[in-house]
């Protein structure tokens, strides 16, 4: 057993403009004298992000964007194809791959648990219990209670939800400076689910430290969230805090004719009738006299779920607005 | 909760000036924790620590070392003092605009506000209801509550 490590502050990220690419070959033509490669796919096409430490960070992404490759890549399971990633405290990040230091404070529970499935529960938590510094037993103990999961089992005798709950479970018991859960919420039912977003919610205003949480359930878990990355096509798409990503837009409803002029001149990203009653999603944050003056005119001005945005910024099959570069990271108050 | 167009956090300061308007929250008295907070609502817990920075910058709240946030003494007082102020530009002038839209003559807002001003039934919106007698507070703007 290494030697109880000193108490670090939460884990920060750097991650600049990797890429990974899977499946790689190079064939050499002998009689050519060249080498060709083929067969590859690009999981990450120069990705650039930053991850601030002690915050819950959400990555969003649709299925295939490259967010469980920069995951992999944050706790040290990938390497960069090219590009650097870097992990640790501000101001003494390192390299995570084989880099005992770093991997010794960083967690990534991947989906459906992820547990040693050929011994029983209670063997895979005295596992992380002599393993992870921070453990707190009686955090796992109340937990896996919660979750209704009994230790006496292997994993591959509990149900895909609890084998869920038992990696949420050794998630949060390990208190890892950077704690990653990828998509942990997979066969969990929706109890179960809430249960473990206040569970951790819990956990983390008592103990500080840097989350990063992806899932497709975003209206679920976007008030989770201070920070949001949204990850398309293998690049980074937005990365900046919640708040900033809602003002990218602003619904209007109410008498058509009305909410049409308030619409004037405004990007509209989405629009939506019934009878006399429109509703429409416009880019961008409103000016106050504009939300005064639509409100006055009985127009009610409303949020928009990050649902929503995270849905239209990634609906490749939207006609693409002219002039924007494909892939590249959207400016703020901008919506393709 | 908190459906709002404004940031969550904005949504969770408005919340708790209107409890303290109300006199729900007492001055002196123990506003939740921002990890109570966090895992009411469901939101991160630093949503509700930037709702009460806002709140301790315009003196509503202050903190105690090692005990937590609480309503500052004269919060309510100040929380009544500008809506007082802010009744006339918000609520009084867009309701005359109305009247003057409509061709109601002045001399008939004014008879309607005499004729109102003895009923017990004072303007409903901006008062928290205080318990005992409904003061006029437009020609009485008495700070004291009840």
């Amino acid at each position: 057993m290494p030697p109880p490590l000193p108490p670090l502050p939460p884990f920060a990220a750097q991650v600049d403009d990797v890429v990974v690419r899977f499946g790689r070959r190079r064939d050499i033509d002998v009689a050519a004298g060249t080498t060709h490669v083929s067969d590859s796919s690009t999981a990450l096409d120069g990705a650039t992000l930053a991850i601030r430490p002690g915050v819950i960070t959400g990555i969003l992404g649709r299925n295939g964007a490259g967010k469980t490759t920069l995951l992999s890549l944050l706790a040290g399971f990938t390497r960069p194809t090219s590009g650097s990633v870097r992990v640790g405290p501000t101001g003494q990040m390192e390299e995570p791959w084989e880099n005992p230091w770093v991997t010794s404070g960083t967690l990534l529970v991947r989906e459906s648990g992820d547990v040693v499935d050929d011994e029983k529960v209670s063997w895979a938590l005295k596992y992380y219990a002599a393993m992870r510094p921070g453990w707190d037993a009686d955090l796992a103990e109340r937990l896996l209670d919660r979750f209704e999961v009994d230790t006496r089992k292997k994993p591959t005798a509990l149900s895909r939800g609890k084998r869920s709950a038992v990696g949420a479970t050794i998630g949060l018991a390990s208190r890892a400076l950077l704690t990653i859960f990828d998509e942990v919420y997979l066969g969990m039912d929706a109890p179960t689910r809430y249960a473990f977003y206040d569970e951790l919610l819990a956990d983390y205003a008592e103990h500080p430290r840097t989350i990063l949480l992806s899932s497709h359930l975003v209206e679920e878990v976007e008030r989770l969230f201070e920070d949001v990355v949204v990850i398309d096509r293998g690049r980074v798409l937005i990365a900046e805090t919640a708040d900033e990503m809602r003002s990218r837009g602003v619904s209007l409803t109410g008498p058509a004719a009305a909410v049409e002029r308030l619409a004037a001149g405004r990007e509209v990203l989405h629009r939506q009738q019934l009878g006399g009653t429109v509703q429409v999603t416009l880019a961008g944050a409103l000016p106050d006299d504009v939300v005064a003056a639509a409100q006055a005119a009985g127009v009610a001005v409303g949020a928009v779920p990050l649902q929503d945005l995270f849905v239209r910024l990634t609906d490749h099959a939207a006609p693409a607005r002219p002039g924007a570069p494909e892939s590249e990271t959207v400016p703020r108050g901008a919506l393709r | 909760m908190f459906d709002g167009p404004e940031p969550i956090y904005l949504q969770i300061a408005q919340m708790i000036r209107a409890q303290v308007l109300a006199g729900e929250l007492g001055e002196e008295e123990q506003v939740m924790s921002t990890t109570q907070f966090a895992t009411t609502f469901r939101i991160n817990p630093a949503t509700a620590a930037k709702a009460f920075a806002e709140l301790v910058d315009e003196g509503l709240l202050y903190k105690r070392r090692g005990l937590g946030m609480f309503v500052a003494p004269g919060a309510r007082e100040k929380l009544l003092g500008e809506h007082r102020r802010r009744y006339f530009d918000e609520v009084l002038d867009p309701a005359l605009a109305q009247a003057d839209i409509l061709g109601i003559p002045t001399a008939d807002v004014v008879a309607y506000v005499l004729g109102r001003s003895g009923s017990v039934a004072g303007p409903a919106d901006e008062r928290p209801a205080p318990a005992g007698p409904v003061r006029d507070h437009l020609t009485h703007p008495d700070p004291k509550g009840p």
